[in-house]
């Protein structure tokens, strides 16, 4: 049952891809890092490298972290939408199998915030 | 000529049979079912509208006649508080900021509340409780007016007051109070009973005006405690209200109480999402504290709460779901949501800042579980960065929660160190969760929830006003430099030192 409604109910998803301009909408999560409140949500292009994503758009959300800079990438361990995955730096976003609100998290071991606190 | 017959006055429960129930009658020129529409297609079954028990016997004049006298003590009040300077008998500027959520996202929802007592009180075929819920709804629009006029005396000295309305309809964090009263009003007649009578005026209450009206009262704040006190005696009418709505569906059909165990269930979960706010306002924003949320949720909750249900058990009903996901998130829930308050500060109508060296103190002692270990850090590292000229702001827009659409800011039941991520996928579109507990509400009604206006999302539309932080707070109507960011440094902080330096020349 969609609704409990006296009739027809049958809506728009208000958040389609098509309503973002072209971009989809990705979810990003610095696991162990509770200073950044919750994940962060990124409207990106679909055929933008995941390289950039990394070097480009995580400094600007992340790099107020003392921990950022001490992140080692290839040590790095990511899930996409829930199950592990090993990204490819250099394919786009959609050839990595992200789609519109995937969550992507990632665990940089060894870091766990300031003064291991998580935050 | 005969002398006239004297006729004796009319005793309370006369009065109250012709005066409410004696007014009432069987439509003939249409059939009920279409001058009632509503109050059959939720599935709930009544068999005998007259079985409904109105305890307090209200009828309208004698309504009329309490009210007015309410208001008439009330406005001498707040004319005296007004003409007193008032403001000044507070503890702290800090304090207002309490006020200023209150009045951006408690008061609009008394006028929604307003609104969806009207709603019912013409629905239900049933005359007892339709006259109930009409006096609920003029209540509610009584209460909406005089919290405006107790607090517009401070909305001429501190920021972040003069667009209660605007902001409730457009600034992020208020859309979950709205979409909360939303979800309520576009339901049919007992839900919305059971979501706002039940839930939110009989279980919850304790936990959003007692805290509210304790915590003006130790600080200071005479304004909103006289409303409070104005509105204490139709509150207590508003929670008979909500206990009689559930035992009449229970008591006539035992059909009706899996449905409305499936209504406690959501509208606990929503209700309780919704009070995150009030936890963060007592454990974070009252310079000096009444107690701590833990402390009220175990005595308001987990005691009365437990002995409400077990009551209730004889007819069936069981706990709300998800009751000890709430019981476990006590020890940190108050410092999850204040840190995104504290991230997204910049885009707030009211100040955030880090707690004082005793308020650190005083936290480490009513969460020893959880304060030194997770939360205490986090506080000394931004107040070193602030003090440095560096302090924290969350420059990416956070994801939400499509059901209670608050920042996933909550972290899983067992392991306060991890973000909870919950989703769904409905007719190819996926959505996300903040807990099991929206998943489920999710879940059932998929529909509704699919059109949820979410802040974020509607920000990269491009819906509310630009692409840059400037444009929206423009289309919030939030002027940046004085409504948002840190208390350190703020207006309202340089008025109040102004105020009190004043004070102490006058006094040597």
């Amino acid at each position: 049952m969609p609704a409990t409604a006296l009739g027809n109910y049958d809506f728009e998803p208000l958040d389609a891809e098509k309503n973002f301009h072209g971009n989809i909408i990705t979810y990003w999560n610095w696991v162990d890092h509770l200073m950044f409140c919750a994940p962060i949500a990124l409207p990106l292009a679909p055929d933008m490298p995941f390289a950039a994503v990394v070097g480009e758009v995580l400094p600007g959300a992340y790099g107020y972290h003392p921990d950022f800079e001490k992140i080692d990438w290839d040590a790095a361990e990511w899930t996409l939408d829930g199950a592990a995955f090993t990204p490819d730096l250099n394919k786009s976003l959609k050839e990595n199998g992200l789609g519109h609100k995937s969550v992507v998290r990632f665990t940089t071991p060894g870091l766990t915030g300031v003064g291991g606190s998580y935050t | 000529m005969n002398k006239p017959v004297r006729i004796k006055k009319l005793g309370l429960k006369d009065r109250y049979a012709l005066m409410t129930r004696g007014l009432d009658w069987e439509t003939t020129f249409q059939p009920m079912d279409k001058v009632f529409p509503y109050d059959r297609y939720e599935g709930i079954r009544i068999h005998d509208w007259e079985a409904w028990e109105d305890p307090f016997r209200l009828t309208m004049d004698a309504y009329w006649k309490y009210q007015s006298e309410k208001e008439r003590k009330l406005y001498a009040v707040i004319d005296s508080f007004a003409q007193n300077n008032g403001q000044l008998g507070l503890t702290e500027a800090r304090y207002i900021n309490a006020v200023k959520i209150f009045l951006t996202g408690v008061s609009p929802l008394e006028y929604a509340a307003h609104r969806g007592f009207a709603y019912a009180g013409r629905h239900f075929r049933g005359v007892g409780p339709r006259i109930a819920c009409q006096m609920q709804s003029i209540d509610e629009l009584r209460h909406v007016q005089t919290q405006v006029h107790a607090m517009s005396h401070y909305n001429k000295y501190f920021n972040g007051m003069h667009s209660r309305y605007h902001m409730h309809d457009r600034v992020w964090y208020l859309s979950v109070p709205k979409s909360f009263f939303d979800d309520a009003m576009s339901a049919g007649p007992f839900e919305f009973l059971t979501a706002i009578s039940f839930s939110f005026e009989y279980v919850l209450t304790n936990l959003l005006f007692v805290p509210f009206m304790s915590g003006a009262a130790y600080n200071g704040d005479m304004a909103t405690v006289t409303f409070g006190f104005s509105a204490q005696s139709d509150e207590a009418r508003h929670m008979t209200l909500g206990l009689e709505i559930i035992k009449f569906m229970l008591e006539q059909d035992e059909a009706n109480v899996p449905i409305v165990q499936r209504w406690m269930d959501k509208w606990f979960w929503r209700g309780y999402r919704l009070l995150s706010i009030v936890a963060m306002m007592m454990d974070y924003m009252l310079p000096k504290k009444i107690m701590s949320w833990k402390e009220a949720w175990e005595m308001y909750f987990e005691e009365a709460g437990g002995a409400l249900f077990e009551d209730l058990s004889r007819y069936g009903i069981r706990l709300p779901k998800y009751y000890e996901v709430a019981t476990k998130e006590k020890d940190r829930l108050s410092s999850e949501v204040w840190s995104i308050f504290y991230n997204y500060g910049y885009a707030a109508a009211f100040h955030t800042w880090v707690p004082t060296d005793d308020e650190l103190d005083w936290f480490s002692e009513k969460y020893p579980g959880t304060f030194d270990k997770y939360y205490r850090p986090r506080f000394e590292f931004w107040r070193k960065q602030q003090q440095e000229g560096n302090r924290f702001f969350n420059p990416t827009l956070p994801m939400l929660c499509t059901t209670c659409q608050i920042p996933m800011g909550y972290t899983e039941p067992d392991d306060p160190t991890k973000i909870c991520f919950r989703s769904s996928q409905y007719k190819g579109e996926t959505y996300h969760f903040c807990s099991d507990g929206c998943k489920d509400i999710f879940d059932f009604e998929p529909e509704k929830y699919v059109q949820s206006w979410l802040p974020v999302h509607q920000i990269y539309q491009g819906n509310c006003g630009g692409a840059t932080v400037p444009e929206i707070l423009d289309w919030y109507r939030l002027k940046d430099g004085a409504d948002n960011g840190d208390y350190e440094g703020s207006q309202d902080q340089a008025m109040w030192k102004e105020w009190m330096a004043a004070r102490a020349r006058a006094a040597s």
